[in-house]
């Protein structure tokens, strides 16, 4: 009886030992923090404006400007990273101390891709027309650099929470730009915002015409530039010596 | 007379990087001086090379809807089309090793030229972009997809030489302060996109 007893303390033991284990895994270097600490809190405000994706730290451009001619897109776009990222991110750091560092960018790449096989299955069933507007452009997110970047800078150095949380704040510093960019493109170049008319009328009629320009892919790259220029003119540590 | 064609139409019309953004990161990224510009360029077009036609056995005679009835009469239904992102990038990923290996072993001076820029082609967007579009293209035999691989190499080389010529130069001009380095780079960017759409309907 007594022995059964010590079996089963014992036994117990080792199951809160194991709890202790698995939050000690889940939050790692975040010792103690609140879910949404200081720390945390910037992991996420970060990358908006100080060390934004696409505007600091030169990631992911690739496959963001061609689809920046209208909001919608470029939303859409925006949420299917978001959502590659934060998985990705999750999964990898899971992963991070049983991948071997000599494969570890192949491991990357499949566990990346299998999430944009998901995107792009679930947006061919759910969005046909949006699927069909960015054709090649979500396949292309496995090789956003961003992706890569975050995978390799952050999600194999930090605890699953962060990395999360990372990730999601990185596809939103890179939706920002891809929001901002797209807005001014419709509504010069169309003059509509989500398809939607709003210049009125009388502009039109006062001799105002659409800027087609604004349409043609150049303009991306060069609405992006002022973007940059307007951010690190507010923003003075930003700017670079060369 | 068609791969003619098709060879200067996906170096100019159909640029990588000015008509369709690919392979932004490390154009922007490797482009400060014309030496690495030229490294990046060689490997970008060696790897466009022999990936895009790979990737186009492999999309005919594995992926596609129908493409597994070499197998036997009970395959000819089989469509394995969603899996085309994962293999592509397999192959690339793969042949960018073997690529290195080789050249390791045959060209050392290739190698040590080429070095640190042959394993960050496996994540450059132009490459699997190549073997995407060639997925929309339906091209009829592996000759057209090797010359539009190649072609659309030769156009990555030259944007990317030509925007490491100008930042070089662009180093010593006036440029206000917020706008140096990145923002100017786009601007000039954008310029030469515009340029290179004068190209734009000219067929041979």
């Amino acid at each position: 009886m007594k022995e059964t007893n010590e079996i089963k303390s014992e036994k117990k033991y080792s199951d809160e030992e194991k709890k202790k284990e698995m939050i000690l895994f889940l939050s790692s270097s975040e010792e103690k923090e609140g879910l949404l600490s200081k720390a945390n809190r910037k992991l996420l405000s970060d990358p908006l404006n100080d060390n934004n994706p696409i505007t600091v730290q030169v990631l992911g451009i690739c496959s963001a400007l061609a689809i920046t001619v209208q909001l919608k897109p470029a939303i859409v776009m925006s949420l299917a990273v978001m959502f590659v990222m934060a998985l990705s991110n999750v999964i990898i750091s899971i992963l991070r101390n049983s991948i071997p560092s000599r494969i570890r960018i192949i491991v990357q790449l499949v566990v990346v891709a299998a999430m944009v096989i998901l995107v792009d299955q679930i947006l061919k069933a759910y969005a046909y027309d949006v699927s069909k507007q960015l054709s090649i452009f979500i396949g292309l997110i496995i090789t956003n650099c961003i992706i890569m970047g975050r995978l390799e800078a952050f999600a194999l150095g930090n605890g699953v929470y962060k990395s999360f949380l990372d990730g999601i704040g990185n596809a939103a510093g890179y939706g920002l730009i891809l929001i901002v960019v797209a807005f001014f493109r419709e509504l010069f170049g169309s003059g509509k915002l989500f398809g939607v008319p709003v210049i009125p009328e009388a502009f039109y009629e006062g001799g105002y015409v659409d800027n087609g320009f604004f349409l043609l892919s150049p303009m991306a790259l060069i609405v992006v530039g002022i973007v940059i220029w307007v951010q690190r003119s507010r923003n003075r540590s930003l700017i670079e010596e060369n | 007379m068609d791969l003619i064609n098709l060879f200067t139409k996906s170096i100019f019309i159909e640029n990588m990087v000015f008509a369709y953004f690919l392979g932004m990161c490390s154009y922007l990224a490797v482009s400060k001086t014309v030496k690495t510009a030229v490294g990046l360029g060689a490997a970008v077009i060696f790897v466009l090379f022999i990936t895009v036609p790979v990737n186009y056995l492999i999309d005919n005679y594995l992926l596609q809807p129908g493409a597994l009835s070499w197998l036997g009469a009970e395959f000819a239904e089989v469509d394995l089309s969603f899996l085309s992102f994962i293999m592509f990038i397999a192959v690339i990923a793969s042949m960018v090793q073997l690529v290195e290996m080789t050249v390791e072993k045959f060209a050392p001076a290739l190698y040590s030229s080429l070095g640190i820029f042959l394993p960050l082609i496996a994540v450059n967007c132009a490459i699997l972009g190549g073997s995407l579009f060639m997925q929309q293209k339906d091209f009829i035999g592996i000759h057209e997809a090797g010359v539009y691989g190649l072609g659309s190499g030769i156009g990555f080389f030259l944007a990317i030489l030509a925007i490491a010529a100008i930042r070089e130069k662009i180093a010593y001009s006036n440029v206000p302060a917020p706008l140096k380095g990145l923002g100017i780079t786009f601007i000039i960017t954008g310029l030469m996109a515009i340029g290179f759409m004068s190209f734009m309907g000219i067929d041979l």
